[in-house]
């Protein structure tokens, strides 16, 4: 008789967490798969335009130029003048060329003529930096370009 | 002689050491989703050749001047009034029924003193150069959705399906179907409405 009774026990058996290591190695996975190492560490300020008549950006085939303004902890040593970062140092307008062909390089030879030009610009800069930029891309023969700008639209504000 | 059981790994900190790890990769992550605006820009011209006259009724002037202040055509303007002054200008078609330029698929006034087909009409944007790059991105989109608006009217109108969403699926080969024949559906849609922004060199600021 006493053998189907349940017993009767005070205690709520515990949750079983055998499958909790299998769910975070999931989650694990995807982190692993989709992170992108930061490889450049941004020295300009850098707070994009929004617009929203945009394409997406091949990233195997694109060479970042950053401008803006010095970060805060540059300021004092570069003050506050927009500047153009590529790589992880400052560049020149002189030498533009120079370091754009040094990025150029790094990309993989069979798409380095398919190069396209990625301008991340903070937008409080001039628009006359920009225009030194295109003004050494066509020199450089670099002529496809695609300004980086963030989602939204301007007018909605 | 019955052999001992191996003892059993003990697991339980698996689960501890993969939480240590999700966490690096969660702060390390930036899901990076870099979308802009795409522009091919003029090769260098040989300083000999003369530039092409254009009519100044198929110019459509767009000024900016160093305080953010938009001039079109002459006139002062706010950023929200460009888009539809923009399509207004390309889709005129001013030019005479019967004549070779006339423009089958343009919906506009029909005008004699704006442009006279979208293959004829030019839009030139001058900057200051103490224009803040906002706004001249602003002003980029604005010109860009005009084009595409009357892109998507046609893609519409011929082939059932929006320019920018055939584009957005060409560019991300997400298309199932026959994509050579995808490809020239786009072209032939931007050749109805080809993309035709000059950018004057900025003028040197204060003027």
């Amino acid at each position: 008789m006493s053998k189907f009774t349940k017993k009767k026990s005070g205690e709520l058996p515990a949750v079983n967490t055998a499958s909790l290591p299998d769910i975070v190695f999931m989650l694990l996975f995807f982190f692993m798969v989709v992170t992108v190492l930061r490889n450049n560490n941004l020295m300009v300020v850098n707070q994009m335009p929004k617009a929203d008549q945009v394409e997406k950006l091949q990233k195997d085939r694109s060479v970042y130029i950053f401008a803006g303004k010095p970060s805060a902890r540059y300021q004092d040593k570069y003050g506050k003048e927009g500047r153009i970062q590529i790589g992880d140092k400052y560049t020149d307008i002189t030498n533009l060329k120079s370091a754009l062909e040094e990025a150029r390089r790094k990309l993989r030879p069979e798409l380095q003529d398919k190069v396209m030009v990625a301008l991340k610009v903070d937008k409080e800069t001039n628009t006359g930096l920009v225009s030194d930029i295109k003004q050494e891309l066509r020199e450089l023969n670099m002529l496809k370009l695609i300004y980086i700008t963030a989602q939204g639209n301007e007018l909605e504000e | 002689m019955a052999r001992r059981a191996t003892p059993e790994v003990n697991a339980g900190s698996m689960a501890d050491i993969a939480f240590l790890l999700l966490i690096f990769f969660l702060v390390t992550t930036t899901i990076e989703k870099d979308k802009g605006i795409a522009r091919q820009l003029p090769p260098i011209e040989p300083p000999t050749e003369k530039p092409p006259i254009i009519k100044q009724k198929n110019l459509f002037i767009v000024n900016v001047n160093k305080s953010d202040q938009l001039l079109v055509e002459d006139e002062l303007m706010d950023l929200k009034d460009l888009r539809a002054a923009a399509i207004e200008f390309l889709d005129n078609g001013g030019a005479l029924p019967g004549s070779p330029e006339y423009c089958k698929h343009c919906k506009g006034s029909r005008s004699t003193s704006s442009s006279d087909n979208p293959d004829k009409a030019v839009i030139s944007v001058q900057n200051d150069r103490l224009t803040s790059y906002k706004m001249y991105i602003s002003v980029q989109n604005e010109l860009v959705a005009a084009y595409n608006f009357l892109r998507d009217r046609e893609a519409e109108r011929l082939y059932g399906w929006k320019f920018t969403d055939m584009k957005k699926s060409s560019d991300e080969g997400s298309y199932s179907g026959n994509k050579e024949l995808l490809k020239t559906k786009l072209e032939s849609i931007q050749k109805l409405f080809p993309l035709k922004l000059s950018e004057a060199e900025p003028k040197k600021s204060g003027l």
